[in-house]
């Protein structure tokens, strides 16, 4: 029964909010770009607006979060009443507060890898690419060898290697998933260096640089943003398994995977708030998958 | 004619879906068959032909939806008969033979096993009964080896046997109807006419009526007995072939007709230093030689044409000149000077001097950058202007081609046709103010109409900025009207090398006689005539 | 034919070679730390005596190549070395856990794979319906959610009831059909995670393929769309969907991890994160290698799976 209800109102609430955003982003967005806007699915004007709300969260996280991030303010365990409307965790923190900050936290640690690991892999994916010879040849070959090693496990073992520390966690994270984007990178901008506006730009005498920023970059975008978004999703759930794991990021700081598992025992008894950082680790992934994923379908709606 | 009605088609509309809307492909055309008639249709891409010529089967392609109008093929309506009933007629009394033979053929199965299944599925014949058809009509298609080619896959075989072989298939059940959508629009001058020659005597002996959807107005000569001229999903007109190819009626038909006629003066010959000079070239990919002892000169104001079959070597020659392959022998002269082989190593000035238009100016032009950007840039860096110079510049170049400049200076590539992207191509080439242009096929991904405005312009502007041209292609009717000079390739030497005029009218070596008698012409008679010729030759 | 066998083998050294990287770049990883191993292991407080004993036990008085050389021979020969951990000899300590988590990922594997196959089949066919829609926004759903949480919901509504046990334990009395019972809500986490991703790819390939000019030969001959799909596609679709389903079992080899902690399922997962928050390097580096291997063998299984269904590659002249 409590099924059935919280799929109705989970159901209702996502039409309701994909509705509203898509009304409120057709009477927003400039001129230009409303047409995109009005043939948006319900699932990515949805998705926009979680990803807007959780980025004003993590913005304003103090000024919102009732109380401090590490206090501790009372017994264990409290149940959902004010002022801690979410109860309180096993040390007696609040949980809402660290909910909020976890915004800040787990998705900025998240969003700052993918960044890292973005810039390294697609830089040399595309510089792979246009160079070619041994250049390109070497960097795939060894990317190919550390794809070939599942990416979890080999976080781990480096991980393993290095100790866990926040900066070790984005250092390996970056450099297992630089790999996957310098995959991408690599075909798609092959796919652009192979045209014959590319063969024009060289043999007029243009140098690497004038390539990659006029004549490559500009047709790489749509791929590479939607690869961004792909690859924070990845990201941002590796983060969160490592930390959920003990492996990732270490109280006190308030982080959304290792509060599941500080507070996974309350599962057992039928309490689900260990559930509601687990829930909002999921609720940002599918809303980053789902505008990704109109964008995807829009970028090959455009080719036919 | 007095025979019966075969397929009739009234009215009828066809929608293809873009996005969410749906916009007409098909405007309401009529269409009457009649038995053992073969009606050519043509038109230019996007006036809707394959669309019709599907429709025909009673079949829409995804995306693609009948919208009004009646098909009506020997007294069964085919817009309001059950799928069943259609499904019933396709391949047994309604055949379709594909452009594209290659990816047409199931690569999972051998030829005779997809030959044989439209009869046994519509229990026409037995297994046994329709293998020995099959090698009969494979024969008949003048396969060689008709015995065992069936028990090839689709991937063993060329793409002009494929292609006959495909013909053999759509004959399997003896149908009334076969539509051929561009059977040899995939294939070289050479082997068109093979399977030109197969498919009409193949129709014409069974009785067959056929449906012949093509763009090239000299192969529809040969193949219809009447043609239908269509352009953007209306009916232009329509008439027997004689008389359409001598008295068309509607200007838009005349325009078609008219493309070929275009020849401009031939110019004096070249004299002095040559812009270009290619000496003793070999060059290759790997260890295969793809050029072997090349020589020619390019004056200025001449175009020479470089001549062949896809792999004569012809496009690679203009990789040697432009410095994108180094030659292993020879050498490359521009105004008597020994230019570097590779393009890195050549100055700026010279790398100006060189220009290039290619073929799909899709390709050709970088889709994100406006035109202002495009034509600028060369102009930017060979001739330092920027500002106001540089925007008066790109002004220039775009009325030079014939476009209105402030419509289309922020412009995308996106935002313009196929010809006036080749136009831009064009721009581009002029604006960095060379005095070589390769031109690599630049015309043959273009619509027939629309080829004519480009090479007027490239002999309007040859004559204003002493321009030499580098004319790659395949297309000889192309050739005959811009041409000064003819360069013959073949497998990766010259064979013959000349004047237009005096190559045309006496080529020296069999090649090149071949080659030449193999465009088509616009003339019924001329692939009779061809073939009458030939015959005696052997 | 011969070519093919050629192609197989190429592949198969390729494997191979993939395998002697992998082995190099696990060992090898320990060598990227600047400093001493022994001291960033047991910090800054150890005495001369107990790094001297660990570097000794280590083998870290041994050039970095001896050392290779010894591991590998060891592994080779299925000597994993020594947990530092626990003292116990690391192939004893992995061998039944290994059983285990096949037994669990080929569990997961036998209902994710005819599950994900038919929806993804069933989604192309039905290209844009409202059954395609909706099965693709949960699958992207089901595609975002963490592991654990997946995990947990299950947990909440089919073992707070009583209907399935949340903790699985193995002993040796533990038969089959006990084993299927209790291992059932963390085969369904991984199945849940792994057939959206699958039917996903499967529905990509199958679209892509129903697009080429074949089929719509195969059905301007007038043959039924069942002939069509059975005749035509499914013999060319056989190479994709094995590359999806290769893909996604290697991925279940590590999904189980999460899954493993969760449930407390006693498999190499639960294994390897001990070992990684003891820095038990040597049973890290063990486990990390098995699993490689498993994702490795997977994708070459596939690779020669695909070359020898692809008729162009089966008949070549």
């Amino acid at each position: 029964m409590a099924v059935l209800v919280s799929l109705i109102v989970g159901l209702g609430l996502f039409f309701i909010i994909g509705f509203a955003a898509r009304a409120g982003l057709r009477a927003a967005a400039p001129a230009r770009h409303r047409p995109m806007f009005r043939d948006m699915p319900l699932t990515a004007s949805f998705g926009l607006a979680v990803i807007l709300v959780y980025v004003v969260v993590a913005i304003l996280a103090p000024v919102i979060a009732p109380f401090g991030e590490g206090e501790v303010l009372g017994d264990q365990y409290l149940p959902w009443a004010a002022p801690h409307y979410l109860g309180t965790d096993k040390l007696g923190r609040d949980m809402l507060t660290r909910l909020i900050f976890g915004a800040r936290n787990t998705v900025g640690i998240a969003f700052a890898t993918t960044a890292l690991a973005f810039v390294a892999g697609s830089v040399l994916g595309i510089w792979a690419a246009l160079a070619g010879g041994w250049l390109d040849q070497g960097l795939s070959r060894l990317v190919d060898a550390l794809m070939a090693i599942p990416a979890l496990i080999f976080s781990l073992l480096l991980l393993t290697i290095f100790g866990t520390s926040v900066l070790t966690l984005i250092l390996v994270i970056a450099a297992v998933d630089a790999t996957r984007v310098y995959r991408l990178a690599r075909s798609v901008a092959q796919g652009i260096v192979v045209m014959d506006y590319i063969e024009a730009a060289r043999l007029r005498g243009e140098g690497n640089w004038h390539l990659i920023r006029r004549e490559i970059l500009p047709n790489a975008m749509a791929p590479l943003v939607a690869e961004f978004g792909l690859r924070f999703c990845f990201v941002f759930l590796s983060i969160s398994a490592l930390s959920f794991l003990g492996l990732g990021i270490k109280p006190p700081t308030a982080d959304w995977g290792s509060m599941v598992r500080e507070n996974a025992t309350l599962i057992t008894f039928g309490d689900i708030t260990p559930l509601l950082p687990a829930g909002a680790i999921a609720l940002l992934t599918v809303a980053v998958n789902f505008v990704v994923d109109w964008q995807l379908q829009r970028a090959s709606g455009l080719k036919e | 004619m007095g025979r019966d009605i075969l397929l009739s088609i009234r009215g009828l509309r066809i929608d293809g879906r873009s996005g969410d809307a749906w916009h007409p492909i098909v405007k309401g055309v009529d269409l009457t068959l009649h038995r053992g008639e073969v009606l050519g249709l043509i038109g230019e891409s996007g006036a809707g032909k394959s669309t019709l010529g599907l429709a025909a089967m009673g079949f829409a392609r995804d995306g693609c939806r009948i919208s009004g109008g009646t098909i009506n093929f020997d007294g069964i309506d085919l817009c309001t008969a059950p799928e069943a009933i259609r499904r019933g007629l396709r391949g047994k009394r309604i055949a379709y033979v594909a452009q594209s033979a290659a990816a047409s053929f199931n690569p999972a199965h051998r030829l005779i096993d997809q030959y044989c299944e439209a009869p046994v599925v519509h229990g026409v014949m037995p297994r046994e009964k329709a293998e020995g058809d099959a090698v009969d009509l494979y024969r008949r298609m003048r396969l060689p080896n008709p015995e065992d080619i069936g028990f090839r896959y689709p991937h063993q075989v060329s793409g002009g046997q494929l292609q006959r072989a495909m013909t053999a298939m759509a004959m399997a059940c003896r149908p009334d109807l076969i539509i051929f959508d561009e059977p040899t629009t995939a294939l070289d001058v050479m082997t068109q006419i093979e399977v030109l020659a197969a498919i009409r005597d193949i129709v014409r002996q069974s009785g067959t009526a056929a449906i012949y959807i093509t763009h090239d107005l000299a192969v529809v000569a040969q193949m219809a007995d009447r043609i239908k001229v269509l352009l953007r999903g209306d009916e232009v007109e329509e008439a027997d072939t004689r008389s359409m190819l001598a008295a068309p009626r509607q200007a838009y038909t005349r325009s078609l007709w008219a493309v070929r006629s275009f020849a401009r003066p031939e110019q004096p010959p070249g004299r002095g230093t040559p812009v270009v000079s290619v000496r003793n070239v070999t060059a290759g990919y790997g260890a295969v030689d793809v050029l072997k002892n090349v020589s020619f000169d390019i004056h200025a104001r001449r175009t020479v044409a470089v001549v062949g079959e896809s792999g004569s070597g012809k496009s690679t020659a203009a990789r040697v000149i432009a410095g994108l392959l180094p030659p292993r022998k020879g050498q490359v002269l521009m105004g008597g000077k020994t230019l570097p082989p590779g393009f890195r190593a050549r100055s700026r000035d010279e790398l100006r001097q060189c220009q290039m238009i290619y073929q799909m100016a899709d390709t050709a032009l970088n889709p994100k950058l406006r035109l202002r950007e495009l034509i600028g840039r060369p102009a930017e860096m060979y001739l330092g202007l920027t500002g106001t110079a540089l925007e008066a510049r790109i002004r220039d170049l775009l009325a030079l081609i014939e476009l209105e400049p402030d419509t289309y200076i922020d412009r995308l590539p996106s935002e313009l046709s196929g010809g006036q992207k080749q136009r831009i191509g064009i721009a581009r080439a002029l604006a960095a103010e060379p005095q070589l242009i390769i031109c690599d096929e630049v015309t043959s991904a273009l619509d027939q109409i629309v080829q004519e405005d480009i090479l007027k312009l490239l002999d309007r502007l040859q004559g204003e900025l002493n321009l030499a041209y580098m004319f790659i292609t395949h297309d000889l009717a192309t050739v005959k009207s811009i041409a000064d000079e003819v360069v013959v390739m073949q497998q990766g030497a010259v064979v013959e090398h000349g004047p237009k005029a005096a190559l045309f009218a006496f080529p020296r070596q069999d090649y090149t006689r071949l080659l030449l008698s193999s465009v088509p012409e616009m003339d019924p008679d001329w692939l009779n005539r061809l073939l009458a010729a030939r015959g005696e030759d052997a | 034919m011969t070519e093919i066998w050629r192609m197989i083998g190429q592949r198969l050294l390729l494997g191979m070679l993939t395998l002697f990287i992998i082995s190099v770049v696990i060992f090898g990883a320990t060598e990227l730390l600047p400093g001493d191993l022994a001291r960033e292991l047991l910090g800054q407080s150890a005495t001369e005596e107990t790094l001297a004993a660990l570097r000794e036990q280590l083998g870290l008085n041994d050039p970095a190549p001896v050392r290779y050389w010894n591991w590998l021979t060891g592994v080779l020969q299925g000597d994993f070395g020594v947990s530092m951990a626990t003292q116990k000899p690391i192939s004893e300590l992995v061998g039944t856990r290994l059983g285990n988590t096949l037994f669990l990922a080929l569990y997961a594997a036998a209902l994710s794979v005819p599950l994900s196959l038919l929806l993804g089949v069933l989604a192309a066919l039905w290209r844009n319906s409202v059954f395609d829609r909706a099965s693709n926004a949960l699958a992207l759903t089901a595609i975002s959610f963490p592991e654990f949480f997946v995990a947990y919901i299950l947990i909440l509504w089919l073992a707070q009831t009583g209907l399935f046990p949340s903790m699985v334990r193995i002993t040796g009395a533990t038969t089959t059909g006990d084993l299927l019972y209790s291992a059932f809500l963390p085969a369904l986490t991984l199945t849940l995670v792994v057939t959206a991703h699958m039917m996903r790819m499967t529905r990509a390939a199958i679209i892509n393929l129903l697009a080429s000019p074949y089929i719509e030969m195969a059905r301007l001959k007038g043959m039924s769309p069942m002939r069509v799909v059975l005749h035509h596609a499914v013999p060319n679709a056989l190479a994709p969907i094995i590359n999806v389903v290769a893909l996604n079992l290697a991925y279940l080899i590590t999904g189980v991890v999460v899954v493993e902690v969760v449930f407390v399922y006693p498999g190499l997962g639960q294994l390897m994160i001990d070992a990684v928050t003891n820095r038990d390097i040597p049973v890290v580096q063990a486990i990390a290698l098995i699993f490689a291997s498993a994702y490795v063998l997977l994708n070459l299984l596939a690779d020669v799976l695909s070359t020898v269904t692809n008729p162009r590659l089966m008949h070549r002249t």
